[in-house]
């Protein structure tokens, strides 16, 4: 497995061997989506995360 | 007694028909090394202590007993009103090796800051450097090798663990005022009644009762160092629960992602501070309401980093991490224990 830092909190993020390009992950801490950009090295950015309405 | 060997020790609370007696009790009797020998109350003498905390029933047979009846033990708990343990506390002690005091009468160091917030004189200030703060998350070491620990202000409590983080990263910016909004639930005010806690007055209210001069900022200042800060406190129409939100300045140069350092080191270095910044769902921010019973502390934190303007929120059950939680938390260390040892209560939810 290998570990990524996440681009928005800096919390270490595993992936699984078989993480394929382009899937999206949850960052185990702060819970940003997070899209795999790159394998060998992998590599992490943010994804677009839908915005809504919550605790008004 | 030999620490950490897992035996049954014997404790008895002294003023146990309060709230955080109560509360102190329920964790108490749950306690896989802890025999509950006798509960005190002078109001309450002969009466069963379901009687007066109900949720006990079936769990315990004790009554409470005349506080002249009080037996030696292994560890004392005392839950009197303030003002009253420091009268008292040498024969406490002759009765305990090891105390644990509720009350705020022990959680400060220098007599004068006590004079300063309490308005009199303390009563046994040669014993005020006997006791160790009992708040685990800043004082672990030093609780485990005592044998006398204060209680903890619940505001304090909310405020000292928000600020954490920040005071030991020393990211903030101690040249501007720490502002601290603070939400707090009926159950603070303890069980004894008046006109401001009947129902009729006291139902939906939210209502600013100190702006600011609240007797716990004395334990935001000798816990955390910060001299220049406010407490302003607001009664909300909930039972349990405080919310503490600090405002201030981080250094110069500070990101989010410093702030998530130092969140992640207080979490990791504490059983019972969780981060709480969520980017889904409804409970992206601490919130007492899911901690209600449980020893918890949730923090939570934004930065703008265009000013530097740091807000730092923690919410906690005040009967429980603010007062009887980290008791027992203390217990545990001073024993030797495992320190969740009978706090391993999540919350409820929905509630």
């Amino acid at each position: 497995m290998t570990t990524v830092s996440c681009p928005e909190c800096e919390a270490q993020v595993l992936l699984d061997a078989d993480v394929e390009l382009g899937e999206i992950l949850v960052c185990p801490e702060c819970g940003v989506d997070l899209e795999v950009t790159a394998l060998n090295p992998a590599a992490l950015e943010l994804a677009p995360m839908v915005q809504e309405d919550w605790g008004e | 007694m030999m620490k950490g060997i897992e035996m049954s020790i014997s404790v008895s609370i002294v003023g146990g028909s309060g709230y955080s007696g109560g509360e102190l009790l329920r964790l108490l009797i749950a306690h896989p090394y802890v025999t509950v020998k006798q509960v005190t109350s002078r109001s309450h003498v002969g009466e069963y202590v379901y009687q007066v905390h109900p949720n006990l029933r079936k769990r315990t047979q004790l009554k409470f007993v005349e506080p002249a009846q009080i037996e030696a033990v292994d560890v004392l708990f005392l839950a009197l009103p303030h003002g009253q343990a420091q009268t008292r506390i040498g024969e406490y002690a002759a009765l305990a090796g090891k105390i644990i005091d509720l009350s705020a009468d022990f959680r400060l160091r220098d007599a004068t800051l006590y004079e300063r917030w309490y308005g009199e004189a303390h009563a046994a200030p040669e014993w005020l450097d006997k006791f160790v703060y009992g708040l685990p998350e800043l004082h672990r070491a030093e609780i485990a090798a005592a044998d006398y620990v204060s209680g903890v202000g619940c505001n304090a409590t909310a405020s000292n663990l928000a600020l954490l983080p920040l005071v030991k990263a020393d990211i903030l910016d101690r040249s501007t005022p720490v502002i601290i909004e603070i939400k707090v639930g009926s159950s603070e005010a303890g069980a004894e009644g008046n006109l401001g806690s009947h129902h009729a007055e006291r139902a939906n209210v939210i209502r600013t009762f100190s702006a600011f001069g609240h007797r716990h900022t004395a334990e935001v200042i000798q816990e955390m160092g910060v001299q220049d800060v406010s407490l302003t406190m607001t009664a909300v129409d909930v039972v349990r629960g405080v919310l503490a939100t600090v405002h201030g300045k981080v250094k110069p140069g500070t990101t989010a992602k410093d702030l998530w350092k130092a969140y992640r080191a207080a979490a990791n270095d504490n059983l019972f501070i969780r981060v709480v910044k969520e980017q889904r769902g409804v409970y992206r921010a601490p919130e007492p309401k899911v901690l209600v019973g449980s020893n918890y502390a949730d923090l939570g934190f934004e930065l703008d980093e265009s000013n530097g303007h740091v807000v730092s929120i923690c919410a906690i059950d005040n009967l429980m991490k603010g007062a009887a939680g980290s008791a027992v938390q203390c217990l545990n260390l001073m024993m030797g224990w495992q320190e969740t040892t009978a706090l391993e209560f999540m919350g409820l939810h929905p509630l």
